[in-house]
């Protein structure tokens, strides 16, 4: 019965994997972690190596708060394994700043009020940070399309548009 | 997430030994649907073979003009590739309809294929479904169905097939190269989804032992006369309730040719060779389209809540060939649908 199968008993054994090491280069600096197969990227940064500005929001790779860049690619860390990204780099919110000069979209999220609360902005700026890389938005249109897989429940769409158009111009 | 075992696969035939080795391991590539489906207690590998470092990374044109897109291709890369934007611009159209920048980098072309459907009741491991538990019954049939099956369904499963790409792929008669224990073979795009009939749980025709290694692409692409239309509940990062990929090779105001796919009404793909036949030596006009969408619909059944998608299919039908006729694709930034 499908209903029983949640509580039911783990019928197979399967022993306890051994924790496997991994090297990530983040921010620029190498760091050595031992994980458990089934630790997320966004665990292994918050959990292991306390980066905790990049966010936990659905953990379902649906809201975008857990944004990084891997090799300069944005990606969910929710939905990516530790132990498949070793050998990566890694660029979080916590590198994107040069010594005490904001990044440009962490200086026009601040110039254009792009957002209330601020627990998806993290991401919403490894987002935008990517989608400049990227070079495939021009119009305000194409960043509103390309920038969808980042939610901000306080709806500070506009701002953040606006952010990333002006941080797109500078750059 | 259940314990599991980690292993990496250095070469494709190393990644079919792993698999046939161990009947409850899972290849991993990008792990966009399967990691989260083993968070929900969906799937329970006893172990993820890592497939993500195989060599199967490139596009390139085989010598008689096809494009082979290696499965380990981000969908994004194969969205932006020249090759397909040019040859192929409904195959990069429905791949950039389909979730989120971020999600699009990490999801591999040949993951795409084997995404698993969006079923609500087949994310949740305390009600009856088929496809998750063989013989538990369907959830859906009687539930909330909005998002679910008008063509093809059967009495175990109505659940639809999530891809975006896929469509297109089907419309363009693309082929699916696979390795397995016994070998390697090559299936159609058509051939390789299945519908549900009384065996749900089986999304594709894909041995348990076998890993895709390749989409092929014909040379014909279609790259004057094409759209992807996709309708759905908001304007980006959904899963379709309708999308139609729909190509055709004029000559004139006559169609030499017609390719209609249908996304989100199905298990698979939904293509029918009678609806586009009967397009064949028309004039592009109304009347033909509406007379395809009647027939790629003539066994179309809705159940309590998707019943509404018959008649937008017919419509999204006569739009996107409408769009196609006249060269002016739908566009995925701009949402206005001409």
């Amino acid at each position: 019965m499908a209903r029983a199968r949640a509580t039911q008993p783990i019928a197979r054994a399967i022993p306890a994997p051994a924790k496997i090491a991994v090297s990530l280069t983040v921010n620029g600096v190498e760091r050595r972690l031992t994980v458990a197969p089934w630790t997320t990227l966004l665990d292994a940064l918050r959990e292991h190596l306390d980066l905790i500005g990049t966010k936990k929001g659905c953990d379902h790779g649906q809201c975008g708060a857990c944004t990084v860049l891997v090799e300069g690619r944005r990606i969910n860390s929710c939905l990516a394994l530790a132990v498949m990204q070793d050998g990566a780099n890694v660029t979080t919110i916590e590198g994107l700043a040069t010594g005490k000069a904001l990044h440009p979209l962490q200086q026009a999220f601040i110039d254009h009020d792009a957002f209330q609360c601020g627990y998806c902005t993290p991401g919403q700026i490894c987002s935008a940070a990517g989608l400049i890389a990227e070079g495939k938005a021009r119009t305000p249109e194409e960043i509103r399309e390309l920038m969808s897989g980042n939610i901000c429940r306080c709806g500070a769409y506009p701002n953040i548009v606006a952010a990333i158009r002006q941080a797109m111009a500078r750059s | 997430m259940m314990n599991f075992q980690y292993s990496r696969a250095t070469t494709v035939a190393d990644a079919v030994r792993q698999i046939a080795a161990d009947p409850t391991a899972k290849f991993i590539a990008g792990g966009t649907n399967l990691i989260d489906l083993m968070k929900e207690d969906v799937e329970r590998p006893s172990r993820l073979i890592d497939i993500s470092r195989l060599p199967l990374k490139t596009i390139e044109e085989t010598a008689d003009g096809r494009l082979r897109i290696g499965a380990l291709v981000p969908n994004s890369d194969a969205a932006y590739h020249p090759m397909v934007a040019e040859r192929y611009p409904m195959l990069a159209s429905a791949i950039l309809a389909g979730a989120s920048a971020q999600l699009r980098n990490m999801a591999s072309v040949g993951g795409n294929l084997l995404q698993r459907t969006r079923c609500y009741y087949f994310y949740d491991p305390v009600t009856p479904c088929n496809k998750r538990e063989p013989g538990s019954g369907c959830s859906a049939i009687s539930g909330l169905n909005r998002m679910h099956a008008i063509l093809g369904a059967s009495e175990s499963c109505i659940a639809t097939h999530p891809s975006d790409m896929c469509v297109a792929l089907a419309a363009l008669n693309a082929s699916v190269h696979v390795a397995g224990s016994t070998g390697e073979r090559v299936v159609a795009f058509s051939d390789f989804h299945r519908l549900p009939g009384q065996t749900p749980e089986r999304d594709t025709g894909l041995h348990r032992d076998e890993i895709v290694t390749a989409v092929e692409l014909p040379t014909e692409g279609f790259a004057q006369n094409y759209t992807y239309l996709k309708i759905r509940d908001r304007l980006s990062y959904a899963f379709a309730l309708v999308s139609v990929a729909a190509a055709l090779e004029l000559d004139g105001d006559t169609i030499r040719q017609a390719r209609l796919a249908l996304g989100g009404v199905a298990h698979k793909p939904w293509r029918d060779k009678a609806a586009e036949a009967a397009l064949a030596g028309r004039t592009a006009d109304r009347a033909a389209f509406a007379h395809a969408a009647e027939l790629i619909l003539r066994d179309a059944r809705g159940f309590a809540h998707n019943t509404f998608k018959i008649d937008l299919a017919r419509r999204a039908i006569i739009r996107a060939l409408s769009q196609a006729a006249r060269g002016t694709p739908q566009s995925q930034s701009s949402k206005k649908i001409r």
